[in-house]
């Protein structure tokens, strides 16, 4: 958006009566907490308006408004509870601030086109609330659980203490439950013992079969890749089935015939099943990542003398590490996070994270849930950056993209 | 080598490579040999997939349709069963009663007999315990030979005297009835059934008392391998007497010659009494004095049965045909158009919700793109039950939604809404969870839209709406239907959400398979819903496949 509109300023016909909707919107919420919506809306549009006005027109100064806003909104939080409606009256004091010069002075247009009609501002701006509402909705959700794991009662919900910001209706104690309970620490070290494997089977061998994939000479390529992206496109209740039975017989097998343990091949089975769920995560990034590689280089290093090994270790391998090790993290948190096939194929030794999880949701319901959940969403927090790094490396060393 | 010419060209004028064969040829062996070499390099990878993923699913095509059971338990009388018209409302002839009292014996000893009550329970409610009281009372029609036998002469009491009759020692022994009662315990106790018994059929008695010895070696083995007790010593079983008593009225002693042949001939002398079968199967339970139980035998005693696959429509094999289930027990079709339609509900929604998020990221700077595109692979990797345990606490009745909902005055305290446990509660946590599934092929597609044709239009001068409705949505439509058919697919087998915030109206199809497989053990019926429900979905697979095409399946 280069185009820079010039921008003026704008009569108080319009800004008034906008700042006044936005106003009554705001009273309209603590109209319908405090009685009456109706006179919240008109209370709330007066308000507004009436500070618009002292802001433009008695005031005039941009800098000394903004303070004069922060402050006031502030005190009247603090009269009315306490510190925390303190802050936040005064970050809506700053909103309503930045938007009343927002609108006067014609700000909202600088970055659109000319040429566009009021109307379409209109839409511009509506369509872009309407994306940050479902923005919220999709963000909610993980947010809210993060604050409720610190809560100190044994609840799922805010308490009226919480809200005040009160430090003592705070604690560790359900992170404590976690590190401390026999029960969660066994599930999360057997989630630590089968992901790691499930992953590197299924990139090891998922690597070398995308290899063989991309070749130009594949025969069957449509329906060798159909086979392999199936267990994603299968549904998982189906694979559990599936598997289920299977995976008893061999189950009795290894333990019968070949004699291992209960719990040892309890762990093989589901390692393999992971492993299985695994592979199209691999497959699907590495086969994008050697779409991109110049097989010309492979023929270079066979030229010079290097063996099919040396050429896939020391040219093929750098080039496409990114898109392996993101491979390998779809692959491992797709273990990570699997319940539906450990349920049906593990017994109770290999009672995973995940499992845990469902069960203590599904029964007992503990907020050490929650605390396990906040781990979880920063371990994806790194995940995701980790893998958004690797794929702008990727596009780099690829020259797809300018940065 | 003498007739290459300096040019590269042998005397037919082919093209010659280096080393002097055709250069045709030289070309075609480098393709094989690439081809197979980039087969190699997939082979471990499909056969691992193939036995760890495909053979399990094959499997479980294979048990909605497998019916061995009854035939393994009951063999000889289904074979009986197979002579009875069973459209005469009267009772099977005695022969099959005969045959029915001595396979259930062999079950009941085996404890196998409750399996096959349960398989039929399913088919006709009731015959799970009719089997099971049967399997307890069996001893008691056996005892009606046993002790007239034992009170005419103590020698059959003694383990022994059955023994010497029935072991071959160094007479010609019968290999095909050990081998045909092996075979019988090996299907009926899915056990190998091998190793030593030390006893082989004679031949000459096998010959003679047909029944006593296909009894007695079915006990011998079974006591051999199962309870590894030595049959010589020890009495046979019940049905055994009760065989060799049916045996004596019809067998033609007189040319034998052979251990305690006195014995037998005084045995038969004396015409001991044989135990109407019939009759004692009716004072066990009366309902084997009504056609229905032999009906539900002979109906479902097929290797291979629909039967699965008709309960899973809600119908049933009858012994006329096909036919619905009775009222109260029609759910899964219900549950099957239930999971349809709330699929598509959530699909609509993700539609609704995705389309506008990524038009935005589509339409804004690519470092704001990249910044908003966290905020949607964020829930993205989240982990399923972080996000369900999220809605769980967002959803409650005590949860965020209620207490702020509650808090600004829109409702009462005393009324809040039930959000959780029921369809509204999936439907909202579904979409949320598949959203990223949605807008990611969506942005991809729109992407790749040029913001020029829109401009084109509006400059022709087309309204905002005809220049969006007529020239931008055709173009995004290919991501819509990705989307579209991702989420479906992900949603009709969703499990672990609908279970967790669905209470019991808001649960799919998936949720009844887990209960056949964990709860109530209906294994055929769970493996056949299992079965429907991935034809379905292997048929929008298709359909993704055609249109979107499988490689271009892209992950964040």
């Amino acid at each position: 958006m280069a185009a820079l509109t010039p921008i003026s300023r704008k009569p108080l016909s319009f800004v008034l009566p906008t700042a006044a909707a936005a106003g009554g919107g705001f009273g309209l919420f603590l109209g319908t907490g405090n009685g009456s919506g109706l006179i919240g809306v008109l209370l709330g549009a007066a308000v507004i308006a009436a500070i618009a006005y002292g802001f433009i027109v008695v005031i005039k100064n941009e800098g000394l408004a903004k303070w004069i806003s922060i402050v006031g909104f502030a005190f009247v939080g603090y009269i009315y509870s306490g510190v925390a409606l303190a802050i936040t009256a005064g970050l809506i004091g700053m909103f309503y601030h930045w938007l009343i010069y927002w609108l006067y002075e014609g700000r909202y247009r600088a970055k659109l086109l000319p040429y566009l009609t009021p109307g379409q501002v209109a839409w511009h701006y509506g369509f872009r609330c309407i994306a940050g509402v479902i923005f919220i909705f999709l963000i909610t959700p993980i947010l809210v659980i993060i604050p409720l794991s610190f809560n100190a009662q044994d609840f799922f919900t805010y308490t009226p203490g919480m809200l005040r910001l009160d430090p003592d209706a705070y604690s560790l104690k359900h992170y404590q439950d976690f590190f401390t309970n026999n029960e969660w620490q066994r599930s999360m070290k057997n989630s630590l013992i089968i992901a790691p494997f499930a992953t590197i089977i299924s990139v090891s061998l998922g690597t070398l079969a995308a290899v063989g994939l991309s070749q130009s000479h594949m025969p069957f390529k449509g329906t060798i890749m159909a086979i392999l992206i199936s267990p994603m496109i299968v549904p998982l209740i189906i694979s559990a089935t599936g598997m289920f039975f299977f995976y008893s017989d061999l189950g009795n097998f290894m333990e019968n015939t070949l004699g291992m343990s209960k719990n040892f091949a309890g762990y093989i089975k589901v390692i393999l099943a992971h492993a299985v769920l695994g592979i199209p995560f691999v497959i699907i990034t590495v086969t994008a990542t050697l779409v991109g590689f110049d097989q010309s280089l492979t023929r270079a290093a066979a030229n010079m003398g290097a063996g099919p090994l040396t050429t896939f270790f020391r040219i093929q391998m750098p080039l496409i590490l990114p898109g392996v090790i993101s491979g390998g993290l779809f692959a491992f948190i797709t273990s990570f996070d699997e319940v539906v096939v450990v349920l049906f194929v593990g017994s109770a030794g290999q009672k995973t994270l995940p499992w845990q999880m469902f069960t203590g949701l599904r029964e007992q319901i503990s907020p050490t849930i929650l605390a396990v959940a906040t781990i979880l969403v920063v371990v994806s927090i790194c995940l995701l950056t980790v893998v958004e790094l690797l794929r702008r490396r990727s596009e780099r060393l690829r020259g797809m993209s300018p940065a | 080598m003498s007739d290459i010419s300096a040019d590269g060209l042998d005397a037919n004028g082919l093209v010659l490579a280096a080393d002097g064969t055709p250069l045709k040829r030289s070309l075609a062996r480098a393709m094989r040999r690439q081809k197979l070499r980039a087969l190699l390099l997939v082979a471990p990878l499909l056969i691992f997939v193939l036995l760890t993923f495909i053979v399990p699913i094959a499997s479980m095509l294979f048990r909605s349709v497998e019916n061995d059971i009854v035939s393994n338990t009951l063999p000889n009388t289904v074979q009986e069963l197979g002579r009875w018209d069973a459209s005469t409302s009267e009772l099977p002839p005695e022969p099959v009663f005969e045959a029915m009292f001595f396979d259930m014996f062999i079950a009941a000893e085996a404890k196998r007999h409750t399996r096959l009550g349960t398989r039929l329970n399913y088919e006709q409610t009731g015959i799970s315990s009719l089997f099971r009281q049967t399997g307890r009372k069996l001893d008691d029609i056996g005892k009606v030979t046993k002790k007239p036998l034992e009170a005419f002469d103590s020698a059959w009491k003694d383990g022994e005297t059955w023994y010497a009759i029935f072991n071959a020692g160094d007479a010609p022994a019968s290999k095909n009835l050990m081998k045909s009662q092996r075979g019988l315990l090996k299907r009926l106790t899915s056990d190998p059934a091998s190793g030593d018994v030390n006893f082989s059929p004679r031949a000459d008695v096998t010959k003679l008392l047909p029944k006593a010895a296909r009894e007695y070696t079915a006990w011998a083995i079974f006591t051999a391998v199962q309870d590894e007790k030595d049959p010589a010593t020890r009495d046979p079983w019940e049905s055994v007497y009760t065989a060799l008593i049916l045996d004596l009225k019809t067998a033609d002693l007189s040319g034998y010659t052979g251990p305690n042949e006195d014995l037998l001939k005084a045995a038969q002398a004396a015409d001991l009494p044989v135990p109407a079968f019939s009759e004692a199967f009716a004072d066990m339970d009366k309902d084997w004095a009504t056609p229905v139980p032999w009906k539900t035998i002979q109906t479902h005693s097929g290797l291979y049965t629909s039967g699965y696959f008709l309960n899973a429509i809600d119908a049933q094999k009858t012994d006329d045909g096909v036919a619905w289930q009775p009222e109260n027990k029609q759910i899964l079709l219900k549950l099957f158009g239930r999971t349809l339609i709330m699929s598509l509900i959530i699909t609509g929604s993700c539609i609704m919700l995705g389309y506008p998020i990524a038009w935005l990221l589509s339409n804004v700077s690519a470092r704001n793109a990249n910044l908003l595109l966290i905020l949607v692979l964020l829930p993205f990797w989240t982990s399923l039950l972080v996000r369900t345990s999220a809605w769980k606490v967002m959803l409650q009745q005590n949860g965020v939604i209620n207490e702020v909902l509650v808090w600004i005055g829109l409702v009462p305290d005393a009324e809040r809404l039930i959000l959780i446990n029921n369809q509204f509660g999936t439907i909202v946590a579904m979409t949320h969870i598949l959203l990223p599934f949605m807008i990611l092929p969506m942005y991809s597609v729109m992407s790749t839209i040029p913001p020029v044709y829109l401009r084109a239009a509006k400059s022709m001068g087309a309204t905002n709406w005809t220049a969006f409705w007529r020239v931008y949505f055709p173009q995004s439509i290919p991501g819509i239907g990705a989307g579209s058919i991702l989420v479906f697919i992900l949603s009709i087998g969703y499990y672990i959400t609908p279970e967790i915030v669905g209470g019991t109206k808001g649960v799919f199809i998936s949720n009844r398979i887990a209960y056949h497989i964990s709860s109530s053990l209906n294994w055929g019926l769970a493996a056949a819903l299992g079965t429907i429900l991935l034809v379905v979905v292997l048929a929008l697979y298709w359909a993704y496949d055609r249109i979107v095409g499988i490689d271009n399946v892209k992950l964040g």
